[in-house]
């Protein structure tokens, strides 16, 4: 009967990432000179771990390669190793390896053979060990063909108290061999009036006859107590004397595949699909619904009633009051559960800031704020990439050399902020650094060469920063291998995007930019606000509404081309007619006769104009990608109460639709109002 | 059926000790660390333990001494499950009053031949 | 005197059917693969989606799933029709190397009836000018006297809606 482990691969592959998270900012903290025994001892622990589960479930290559590491962690809590900085870089160094190894073996990949060797070398180099081959023949004398053994055991006084029981061994030894013989020795006993129960005063003699019995195979039988006991074993009779090397068969020495494979795994993102839960939350949920069960019973009750009272209608709105109360709670208290701390994304950053900041030789101080923050899991999953890609970005564009910073009057050593905080019913998540801020003369320029504007253009200044995410776009004179190779911003934007989030830049030059993301708390839900265009309905998200207004004409003013703006206090903010982006029929083209809407996302402002506004309400996101595919300018579909299909608008994609309409216009997007 | 009790700060290992003993039979009940172990063992009477060394909070052969004090575990067989190049913790574990050990790794196959063993 | 090896596969394949549905699209019988189609509804109201070709009606509600509606007719150019009483909706698991299933549905005329075609009498098409693009047709069945064009429903739901729809919304 043999068990399949590999049920039990995907939590062994998930702690040990866990351990490895904990390995590395443990090793972090012991980089910046803080020895902290408990420290050593944790990163040691996770080492172990992984070593001992890599080997139970067959992974020896990680095995064999953990197994040095944990030599040296090993050593370091003895005291028998000084932590150093170099030591220190070695095993920052192959947890990184370890990483990869895990996520080639999970991913069904090739592992890396070269860095891995490459590593081993430096870590048996510190250990002193010549990279040995650890195939160990070892040669064994065999004399398994004596015709048998008797063995003498006398255990000690004690043995029993270690929970070991004499006739268990004596049972095991019997079952080796064709026949056994056993005699006690009770010489020993004393009389039974001083004799305590616990303690073991007999000994035997067995006789073990037939059945290839070998010396080794007796020992093993009593490894447990060797000091616990006396043992003697003679052989009974020798015939031939057998001796001869005798491989140790290490079945657990698997060399890992001899493949060259020198493709970097740049670690796909582990989307586990399992999540931990906070037992409290699960417990809420059980109350939750223990109580709309109870309503939902209340409610059914009205379903035999024969006719209908004013009283028992007044119950029943009664009932239907508690039954939307009580189903808010729970939609709520699931979301909740779906929700996890922003810290899983941020705790790359430590380590990614420290290795880059030596690749650019720059000083960086990097300050996190608001890690508790919570937000969907599978946002959090689909943001650690956008994130990194900015931060590369802040550290490589942004802040300037040490010389240069120190010319510029400022401290040597930059700052990267990076912070997340609930505001509304979004997330913010902000990078903000202290370095030169953007070159808008430069991106202008460049944006002129790509033929992203036109050459007499004339842009405020957020805009011109905004052109950063345009596709095709970068100003690094040198694409550098971290960021500037012209496909990150522009990506960044599209991934936010996707997850129903929108992001934008501000930057003041000498002194800094700010990146700002916001995203939604939760990728199913929706606060919409419904809108009448021609017979059709669409939704706006609520939180992307600033203001509706009906149109008065004198506010209206033309620009050249066909673009119109709507004067509101001290703004002029572009009409997009949706019905003409759209391509449906309106109940009027006159804009007095219907409503603006005012909105907002990545920092611009536009004025939609609907023909009626229908109410708000909560709506269930639903892809039409699933079955069809994605359109530019909505961002999903619901279904309303009737069952009819309403489109959700996506605001930044609208926004991108009319621009791309208005291609040749003057019209500038203001920014919003400071 | 006897009851075992399982100790191991790896939730993989657990996993794979509990499913391979249940599976044979035995009633398993688990626990991350020494002490957590340390508290179901009071509270309910095991006919076997095995357990890690390496944990946090209480290690196993930390664990092991405590158990071995309480007069209801006085002879119950206790098994480390130990590195092989770990002999230094062989010995303290038999100081502490462990019965013996299994060695790390080890697959299903050889744990349920040991525990045969030790339970009878 | 034995059967070869080769007989007794060619009897084989012989028994085997393939179960269709077919329908009529201007004057022609076509049918599809009857595993593939989840259901059959009557004409109703679609939602429809902006800037996108005039043969995807738009999208409709089935229990909570968002299922585009294409008007067959209109995709391979034919004489438009008033949809009437007759005007069925087939609602059809598409298959798509690589990526999860979809839910489609098509438009056409009317449902004919469910046949039982054996694998073999589905031959290879001529390149004769049907409506539909011979790459769609996996084969002509002749059943009752009448010729059956049978579609290649994967084929010609997946490339064909995505690729198309793209270059038209650049």
């Amino acid at each position: 009967m043999s068990i399949d482990l590999e049920q039990f691969h995907e939590t062994f592959f998930e702690e040990s990432f866990e351990g490895l998270d904990i390995m590395e900012s443990g090793l972090l903290e012991l980089e910046q000179g803080e020895v902290d025994l408990e420290n050593i001892n944790t990163i040691f622990r996770s080492a172990h771990s992984i070593k001992g589960g890599s080997g139970t479930f067959g992974f020896s290559a990680v095995a064999e390669f953990t197994h040095d590491m944990e030599t040296l962690l090993d050593q370091m809590r003895n005291g028998e190793r000084q932590v150093s900085v170099s030591v220190v870089e070695t095993l920052l160094g192959s947890v990184d390896v370890l990483r990869n190894m895990l996520n080639a073996i999970r991913d069904g990949s090739d592992i890396d053979v070269d860095s891995v060797a490459e590593t081993t070398v430096a870590i048996k180099a510190i250990l002193g060990l010549e990279n040995t081959t650890t195939d160990s023949v070892k040669e064994q004398v065999s004399e398994a063909a004596a015709k048998g053994w008797i063995v003498h055991f006398t255990p000690h006084i004690d043995i029993m108290k270690t929970g070991n029981d004499t006739v268990r061994l004596i049972r095991e030894l019997n079952s080796l061999a064709d026949k056994a013989e056993v005699t006690v020795n009770n010489d020993a006993l004393p009389p039974l009036s001083e004799l305590e129960p616990e303690d073991c005063h007999q000994s035997w003699v067995i006789n073990l006859i037939g059945g290839e019995v070998s010396e080794d195979d007796i020992r093993e039988v009593f490894a447990w107590v060797d000091d616990e006991c006396d043992l003697k074993i003679e052989a009974m009779a020798k015939e031939d004397d057998y001796i001869g090397p005798e491989r140790r068969d290490d079945d657990r020495r698997q060399k890992a595949p001899e493949r060259r494979n020198t493709e970097r795994r740049s670690g796909k993102s582990s989307e586990s699909s399992s999540i931990r839960v906070n037992i409290s939350k699960v417990d809420e949920l059980i109350n939750m619904v223990g109580e709309l069960v109870i309503t939902q019973s209340m409610l059914s009750r009205f379903g035999d009633q024969e006719d209908f009272t004013p009283a028992t209608i007044e119950r029943l709105k009664d009932g239907l009051a508690q039954l939307e109360g009580h189903t808010r709670e729970l939609q709520e208290s699931v979301m909740r559960v779906r929700m996890m701390p922003i810290s899983f994304a941020f705790q790359r950053f430590p380590r990614l800031v420290h290795d880059l900041s030596t690749t650019f030789e720059k000083k960086i101080e990097l300050i996190v704020t608001g890690e508790t923050t919570e937000l969907d899991k599978t946002v959090l999953e689909k943001i650690g990439d956008p994130l990194v890609h900015l931060v590369r970005n802040s550290l490589d564009h942004g802040i300037e050399s040490p010389a240069d910073r120190v010319k510029a009057g400022k401290s040597e050593t930059g700052v990267i902020e990076l912070s997340a905080f609930h505001q509304g019913g979004n997330i913010v998540i902000q990078i903000k650094d202290d370095g030169a801020g953007l070159n808008k003369n430069k991106i202008l320029s460049k944006a002129k060469e790509k033929g992203l504007v036109s050459q007499d253009e004339r842009m405020p200044d957020d805009q011109v920063y905004d052109l950063i995410f345009r596709p095709g776009f970068s100003t690094a004179d040198v694409v550098s291998d971290v960021s500037g190779r012209g496909v990150g911003m522009d990506v960044v934007r599209r991934n936010i995007r996707e997850l129903g989030g929108a992001v934008e830049v501000k930057s003041t030059p000498g002194e800094g930019s700010v990146f700002t993301i916001r995203l939604p708390l939760t990728l199913a839900i929706l606060d919409g606000q419904l809108v009448g265009i021609g017979d059709e309905t669409y939704i706006l998200p609520v939180i992307s509404i600033i203001e509706s207004l009906q149109v008065k004409t004198e506010n209206i003013n033309a620009v050249a081309g066909n673009a119109e703006v709507y004067r509101l206090r001290d703004e002029y903010i572009p009409i997009v007619r949706l019905y003409q982006i759209f391509g449906i029929k309106p109940i009027s083209t006159d804009l007095e006769n219907g409503l603006l809407v005012v909105v907002e996302a990545e920092g611009k402002k536009i004025a939609i104009y609907v023909d009626d506004l229908l109410g708000q309400q909560q709506v269930v996101i639903k892809s039409l990608e699933t079955n069809f595919k994605k359109i530019e300018g909505l961002s999903g579909a619901t279904i309303l109460g009737d069952g009819t299909v309403a489109l959700i608008i996506d605001i930044a994609g609208l926004i991108d639709l009319y621009q791309k309409d208005m291609a040749s216009s003057v019209v500038s997007i203001k920014g919003a109002a400071a | 059926m006897a009851t075992i009790l399982a100790v191991d700060d790896s939730a993989s290992m657990r996993q794979m000790v509990s499913f391979t003993l249940k599976g044979a039979g035995y009633q398993v009940t688990e626990a991350a660390d020494g002490q957590e172990a340390l508290t179901k063992a009071k509270s309910q009477q095991f006919d076997l333990i095995i357990t890690d060394v390496n944990m946090p909070v209480m290690d196993g052969i930390t664990f092991i001494r405590h158990l071995r004090g309480e007069a209801n575990y006085k002879f119950i067989p206790m098994l480390m499950l130990t590195t092989e190049s770990a002999g230094d913790k062989k010995a303290q574990g038999k100081a502490a009053g462990a019965t013996g050990w299994i060695v790390k790794p080890f697959n299903p196959d050889q744990l349920l031949n040991t525990v045969k063993k030790v339970l009878g | 005197m034995s059967e070869t090896a080769e007989e007794l596969e060619a009897q084989e394949t012989e028994k085997e059917f393939k179960e269709l549905l077919t329908f009529f699209l201007a004057g022609e019988e076509y049918g599809v693969d009857i595993l593939r189609v989840q259901e059959i509804k009557g004409w109703d109201s679609v939602t429809n989606i902006p800037n996108t070709p005039e043969y995807i009606r738009g999208v409709i509600n089935i229990r909570g799933a968002i299922v585009p509606i294409i008007d067959m007719r209109l995709r391979f150019m034919l004489e438009k029709k008033e949809y009437d009483a007759t005007t069925v909706v087939i609602i059809l698991n598409v298959v798509s190397k690589g990526n999860a299933d979809r839910v489609m549905g098509v438009v056409v005329d009317a449902v004919s009836d469910v046949y039982n075609v054996p694998a073999n009498d589905v031959k290879a098409s001529p390149d004769f000018g049907t409506a539909v693009d011979t790459e769609f047709v996996t084969g002509l069945a002749t059943i009752d006297e009448k010729m059956i064009i049978v579609l290649d429903i994967d084929h010609m739901l997946n490339a064909a809606e995505l690729a198309v729809v793209d270059q038209m919304s650049e």
